[in-house]
Parts: C-alpha cells; structure tokens; sequence
C-alpha cells in the first residue's frame, strides 16, 4: 500500500513540528536560548514548514489510500506514488536541513532567489527549487489521482476531493509573484493562505471525513453525500468571502470590512454541520465496527475544529473586534487549535482508521492498543486546548497592555508581563508532545493471543 | 431538518453557492488591485523603498515581527515603528535606525534579541525608507494605539 511511507512520514514530521514548537515556547521566555545559534525566525519557519508539508503528505497518504478504495480500481500508477513521495521527503529534509544550517540570507543567494524572489514570506519561506518541487510533486499526484478516478467509480466523495486538489494547486501558483508593492503583496498572499486553509482544504477534510464515516458507521451512501455537499457548500460560501477578513487592516478598501465580517460570521456554520453529522452518523449506525477509535477521532475533528476554527475564529473577525486583536496572541490561540482540531486530527482520523488495516488488522487495533490511544487522544486534545487557552489569555493581556486605555506599555514591556502565562502555555506543550509518544507507543502494542490465533 | 433536503439540493447549493462566492470574490479582487495604488501611495514607492522590501523579505524579518499585523508576534509591532521611534521624522528615524541595527545584538541578558544582519548604511537607509513607505498606508485607522 503506497499509503503508508506517507502517513509515517506526516507522523515523525508532527514530532519534529512540536518539538520545535516547543523550542520555540522556550525561547520565548528566554531569549538567550539556542541564540546565535538558532534565531526566533529560523525556529519558527520550521515549526510552520513542518506542519504545512506534513498536513500534504497527510493528505496524499489520505488519498492513496481512498481513491483506490472508492474508485473500485488500483491506482493509476502506484509506482509513480512512491516516486513522489520519496522527491518530497528528500525536498522537504533539505529545505528544514538549509534553513536550520545555513544563514536565511544566504539561503536566499544560494538557490537564485534573485532570479524569482519568493522567499522570505510568512509561511512561503521555502527557496525557488524547493517550491518548484513543491510545484512538481503535486502535479504528479493529481494526475496520478485524476487519472484513476476518471478510470474507477466515480463517487462524490472522489469528485469533493479531486475539486479540493485542483484548486489547491491552482491557488499555489499565485506564491511565485511577489509585487513590489507591500499592500498588493500582503492582499495576494492572501489567495494561497486563506484560499487554501479556509476553502481547499476544507474539501479535502470533508472528503476524508465522509469516507471514514461511511466506513465506520456504514450509514447510507446517499445520505453521507448529502451531508457532505451541505457542509462544503457553507464552507465555500462563507469561506471565499470570508477572505476578507484578512482584508481589514492591511491597505485595501475598506468594504472589506463589512464584505468580511459578514461573511466571516457564516464560517462556524460547516464546522457545526460537521459536528452534527459526525455526531448524526454515529448514532444512526447501521454496524459496529471494532475500530472505536477512528470513529472517536472522527467525531473529535469535528468537535475541535467547531471550537478552533469556528468559535476562536468568530470572536476575533468582527472588523470592530479585530481592530484590537488583529496582530497579537489570539491570532496564534486560533492559529493553533483550528490547525489541529481541523487538519491534523483528520490525519489521525484516517490513520486510525487506514493504518489497521494496511498492517493486516481489518477490525482494527486490539482493545489494549485502542484504550491507549485513547488515552493519547485525551492528552493531546487537553494539551492543545489548554496551550490555546494560554495564548488567548496572553492575547487579552497584550491588548489590554498596549492597545487599551490610557497607561499603555510597549511591546517589550508587556510581553515580559505575559512571561507567567507563557510558562503555562509551554507545559501544555509538552503534554502534546507526550500524548503524540503516547499515539506512537499504540502502534506497538502485542496484538492479544487470541486474536493471533484467528 | 436536513430531512426536507435532498440531495441534489444540496448539490446545487454547492455549486451555484460557491460560484455565486467566487463571482462576488473576483470582481471585488478586480476593483480592489484597482485601488491599491491609491491606497499605498504608490507614486512615492521608490527604488530605495523596493530595495528595502527586497531586503526584509532577504533576511525574513517577517518570521519575528509583525508588518500591519501580520507575521510574527516575537517582536515589535513595525507597520507604525517610523511613528513610534522616529516620532515621524525622516533624519531621525533614519538616525535611529543605524545606532538600532548596529548594536544588535543587545547584550542584555534572556532579553529577547535579534540577530546581527550586518546591513551596510546604504541597506540600512533602504529598509528605514520601506518601513516610512508602509507607515503612510491607509490602513482604516489600525494599529489603535502608537504601541502597535
């Protein structure tokens, strides 16, 4: 199965991405550390790197495996997949390799940023030849993907997913032009960011959702593609415009501020409609499918990615409201729980679901694995909710320091104030960090005798 | 509730949704790169405003600090620095800039620091005029306070 190499590789880069996170939390509270040698920009970049590239190859593993499965047909060239996948692990291992070894400016001489400059945005760091890779490697997986769906069954959960790709793919391209000018920079950055977290991707996880949610509860075809042309509708209705609430406060119009706040307002409502339909589908299950924990898992990234992405993003993208939050801590606190709730326990819904059966297990792991996973689950979802209430509270305090009232204390200043909250939020990160060893410690458990002897 | 739905309803309100978004989106996209030069004051982006981007993007400043409030929340606020430090004085911005890059970094201990980039004055010059250029830009009024 050419799934696998995949989501193991998407799970070792989730621990390197929380450990740099962790790094990161460090450094805050002590500038001193790791300095020279590691800067605040350089930890960072990999932190955001690592959890963008993981989240693709979350993705491809996702699809490798489903599209086959939903096609009714192997894939279109197997062979190809293990190619790509090998082209991004080493694009992806030189890229962390060059940022974490060679000095940001240099890196950009060194890969002929000059000839297209493209580095040195938030989140689209990546040097020309990796981007290009980047570039390379996707395609080949969407022809690798079109191809056998156009091949196989067509279903609406192929269609939704394939849909989700192309723009995905569509919206990158606009990462190779940087204009001179900062405003109309910043506005068409926007287009891959926003476009691919708050709408693309979206497809993708309701995809993968409804996939697994058919597997597990094995509730009606029909009735699971409704659910899912219902949720990736509101999605894409408040998602698109909702662009514009990145849009207040950057140099463009200001009807972007109504534009934005209103539309924004409808961006909790798919991931509501997800909660009902994972919740929905659970309880009207037609079978009782062993693997409790993909199903929990399922009914978790709903949970979580309502609270992350839909309530944590609502309280801050009213333009009156952002005009105070815009810049600080609370857009980190989002930041971090829609990420997970969303993206990354979708990975860990279809891994917990896939990864059984690719090992020889179809009713998924033994009951002692399952509890301790379980367990993982609870840490992991404590720790993230607990570090993302530290950094709202950091947020209200930053603006209640420098952008609230008359007293008002600098940058600096405020955030040596902060220092205790910070504290939190790193002990929090440390329990994800355990609960994902926890997660990878459930893979290792003996199946049971009794199993074996089947 | 979703009972009354079917499913090629839905399927349609995904469809004519999305485009009916996506329509809204582009002819707003399309008036907005219309105002943006408006809006930044472009007649005043000069070479050495251009070769200040350049620069920042060069040494990714973005991965510490927030420009317009976007970016990272490591360090200062620099969309309004110019007004913050300079108290919007061209020469004393500019002097300020060169002591501020060049003592970098400070020497204060577990004090948040920044790197040295070893600019020379003409970069230095280059990147002060890039934050006086983004200071000018009608933001609707945003940071609230000169703090950031």
């Amino acid at each position: 199965m050419v799934a696998k190499p995949y989501f193991i590789f998407a799970l070792v880069l989730l621990a390197g991405e929380i450990l740099f996170g962790l790094l990161m939390a460090i450094q805050y509270l002590f500038g001193d550390f790791l300095f020279p040698y590691i800067p605040f920009n350089v930890l960072r970049m990999v932190h955001t790197n690592l959890l963008i590239v993981l989240i693709l190859f979350g993705f491809m593993g996702a699809t490798y495996y489903l599209v086959p499965e939903e096609s009714e047909r192997e894939l279109w060239s197997p062979k190809l997949a293990i190619i790509t996948f090998w082209v991004f692990a080493v694009t992806g291992v030189a890229t962390i390799l060059g940022y974490l070894f060679v000095p940001y400016a240099e890196l950009t001489e060194l890969t002929f940023n000059n000839l297209l400059p493209t580095m040195g945005r938030e989140f689209l760091e990546q040097p020309l030849p990796t981007k290009l890779g980047i570039v390379l490697v996707v395609v080949s997986y969407i022809v690798n993907v079109t191809m056998t769906v156009i091949l196989g069954r067509k279903t609406v959960i192929t269609t939704v997913l394939l849909t989700g790709l192309f723009f995905m793919a569509a919206f990158f391209l606009v990462a190779f032009y940087v204009p001179d000018n900062l405003v109309l920079d910043k506005f068409l950055w926007w287009f891959t960011i926003h476009l691919w977290v708050e709408a693309t991707w979206e497809l993708i996880l309701g995809a993968i959702l409804a996939f697994v949610l058919i597997k597990v509860t094995g509730v009606d075809r029909e009735h699971i593609d409704k659910w899912l042309y219902l949720i990736i509708a509101m999605t894409m209705i408040s998602g698109i415009l909702g662009t514009g609430h990145h849009f207040f406060y950057i140099g463009v119009p200001d009807y972007w501020l109504w534009i934005g706040s209103i539309a924004s307002a409808g961006e909790p409502l798919p991931f509501f409609f997800m909660i009902l339909f994972a919740f929905t589908m659970s309880k009207n299950r037609k079978i009782q499918h062993d693997n409790e924990m993909a199903l929990t898992w399922a009914k978790g990234t709903a949970v979580v990615s309502f609270l992350g992405a839909g309530v944590l993003g609502f309280i801050h993208t009213l333009a009156p409201v952002n005009m105070f939050t815009h810049g600080t801590q609370l857009t980190a606190a989002h930041g971090h729980l829609s990420f997970y709730g969303a993206y990354i326990m979708i990975i860990f819904t279809i891994i917990s679901y896939a990864m059984p059966i690719m090992r020889g297990r179809p009713h998924g792991n033994c009951a002692k694995a399952q509890a301790l996973e379980l367990k993982s689950f609870w840490m992991m979802n404590i720790g993230m909710v607990g570090l993302t209430l530290a950094l709202s509270t950091a947020g209200v305090m930053q603006i209640l320091d420098q952008r609230v009232g008359t007293e008002l204390i600098g940058f600096m200043e405020s955030q040596a104030s902060i220092a205790g909250v910070y504290i939190v939020r790193a002990a929090f990160g440390v329990l994800v960090l355990l609960g994902l060893f926890t997660y990878f410690a459930s893979f290792f458990v003996k199946e049971e005798p009794s199993i074996q002897v089947e | 509730m979703t009972e009354r739905i079917t499913k090629s309803m839905a399927k349609n309100i995904y469809y004519g949704g999305g485009m009916f978004a996506l329509l809204i989106f582009a002819g707003l996209t399309f008036d907005t790169v219309k105002q943006i030069p408006v809006r930044s004051n472009e007649v005043a982006l000069s070479h050495s405003v251009v070769e200040g981007k350049a620069l920042w993007e060069k040494n990714n400043c973005v991965g510490c600090h927030t420009i317009l409030g976007e970016g990272a929340y490591y360090a200062p606020e620099l969309g309004n620095v110019f007004q913050r430090r300079g108290a919007s004085d061209e020469a004393a911005f500019k002097a300020y800039m060169l002591g501020w890059m060049a003592s970098q970094p400070l020497a204060i201990p577990d004090r948040r620091k920044m790197p040295q980039f070893n600019l020379s004055e003409k970069e230095v010059n280059s990147l002060s005029d890039f934050l006086i250029w983004t200071s000018k830009v009608d933001t609707n009024e945003w940071p609230p306070t000169i703090e950031g």
